[in-house]
């Protein structure tokens, strides 16, 4: 069944862990967003959610560092940081084990993906499921790309990564929506935490809804740490899912600096043609 | 340099409620099971976290080292900017200061710039 939904989103965990502290405008608006997203989403009736993610060292390190894995379980637990920091509540969401290993299979084709059948979510993938999916009903396949540990996979092998999943995706019988979850321009957990390039988070986007892979592809490490920090390493995320979406182009649903969140809060999907979306299920 | 042996002690930290509860009864056998030099043991066991932000310490992995030891986030950042002070620049990783306005000011600029749209 083709891919029902993409799209993308931030997931800093100052979004929940410090919300109090930002523009209250702003951060309503930006939960508004959120639950639009998950709206929009589920309104595909979807059979699991695929969420390319960039972890940060809840389950790899660097004396094994995968630069593309898929977990393969029928559950997960999240988050992994302290809850009172993250302001999540840990628990348990569910997976679909036979489904992850299909889709590994096929991804297997073209990419040399890394499967793990323990994986614990941080704080990537449990704040956008704190908003799309707040019941936690939805099954998840968790997909990571390394973006902390250099040396890091080039930026076409992310796109390559987001075209392998769609080829999955498009193999089984399921329903499938997916969502790249990362920040753009930012300098986290560093003493310049909230400081932002949105000019060059608002280029990025451009090239990002207008799906052009040349332009997305034509970053170097070295011009993504000058210009957006070790942050902006995440962009791989963003760059699968516009892979994903098979040319189709994205929107911008909402992009606001929010220092206090330290990235540009974002959100975005692409325009799937609409007979794909409304196909039903087997 | 061990900055390796100290992230992946943090890395265990972090993610391992079992390595959390033998590091609080015994702190010391748990810092001997990884190859530190004094000056690592010693920005650990403090916990220094300029010192450690100094020596590279991916933030990722810092910043729950330091939600560990109940560090709030304002005074971690803060922590940081005085360890830079103190030990001078970042010695590795990609997580060196590249210099900022900080929030107030910046949530400031913006919202006038909001007021002006």
């Amino acid at each position: 069944m083709p891919l029902v939904y993409c799209g993308a989103c931030s997931h800093a965990p100052g979004i929940t862990g410090r919300a109090e502290r930002a523009d209250t405008q702003t951060r309503q608006a930006l939960e508004t967003a959120f639950r639009r997203m998950g709206d929009e989403m589920r309104a595909t009736r979807p059979d699991a959610l695929v969420v390319i993610a960039a972890e940060h060292f809840a389950n790899f390190f660097m004396n094994n560092m995968p630069a593309f894995a898929i977990g393969m379980a029928d559950s997960y637990e999240g988050p992994i940081e302290d809850e009172a920091f993250l302001r999540i509540r840990r628990t348990t969401v569910p997976g679909n084990k036979a489904l992850s290993r299909r889709l590994i299979e096929t991804v297997m084709q073209t990419v040399d993906v890394a499967y793990a059948e323990e994986w614990k979510f941080d704080h990537g993938i449990s704040v956008p499921l704190h908003f799309l999916t707040p019941d936690y009903d939805l099954p998840i396949v968790p997909a990571n790309i390394n973006c902390q540990g250099p040396p890091l996979a080039p930026l076409a092998r992310a796109w390559a990564f987001g075209e392998a999943l769609r080829r999955a995706v498009d193999a089984v019988p399921e329903r499938i929506a997916l969502i790249g979850t990362g920040g753009l321009s930012h300098w986290p957990a560093t003493p310049d935490s909230g400081k932002i390039n949105h000019e060059w988070d608002r280029e990025f986007l451009r090239r990002w809804s207008a799906n052009d892979r040349e332009a997305l592809l034509s970053y170097t490490d070295a011009e993504i740490y000058r210009e957006a920090g070790q942050g902006g390493f995440e962009i791989r995320t963003f760059i699968a899912a516009a892979a994903a979406a098979g040319g189709a182009t994205g929107r911008i649903d909402f992009c606001e600096p929010v220092p206090i969140f330290a990235v540009s809060c974002t959100l975005g999907s692409f325009e799937l043609p609409p007979a794909q979306q409304n196909t039903p299920s087997s | 340099m061990s900055l390796y042996q100290v992230q992946k002690l943090i890395y265990q930290l972090n993610r391992d409620p079992r390595t959390r509860q033998r590091y609080a009864d015994e702190r010391d056998a748990v810092l001997g099971d990884y190859d530190l030099t004094q000056e690592e043991i010693g920005a650990l066991a403090k916990p220094d976290i300029g010192l450690l932000y100094v020596l590279g310490v991916n933030g990722q992995l810092l910043m729950h080292f330091a939600a560990l030891h109940r560090i709030e986030w304002t005074d971690y950042l803060e922590r940081m900017r005085q360890g830079l002070k103190e030990y001078g620049p970042v010695r590795e990783g990609v997580y060196a200061a590249t210099g900022y306005e900080g929030v107030e000011a910046h949530d400031a600029r913006l919202k006038a710039e909001r007021e002006t749209r």
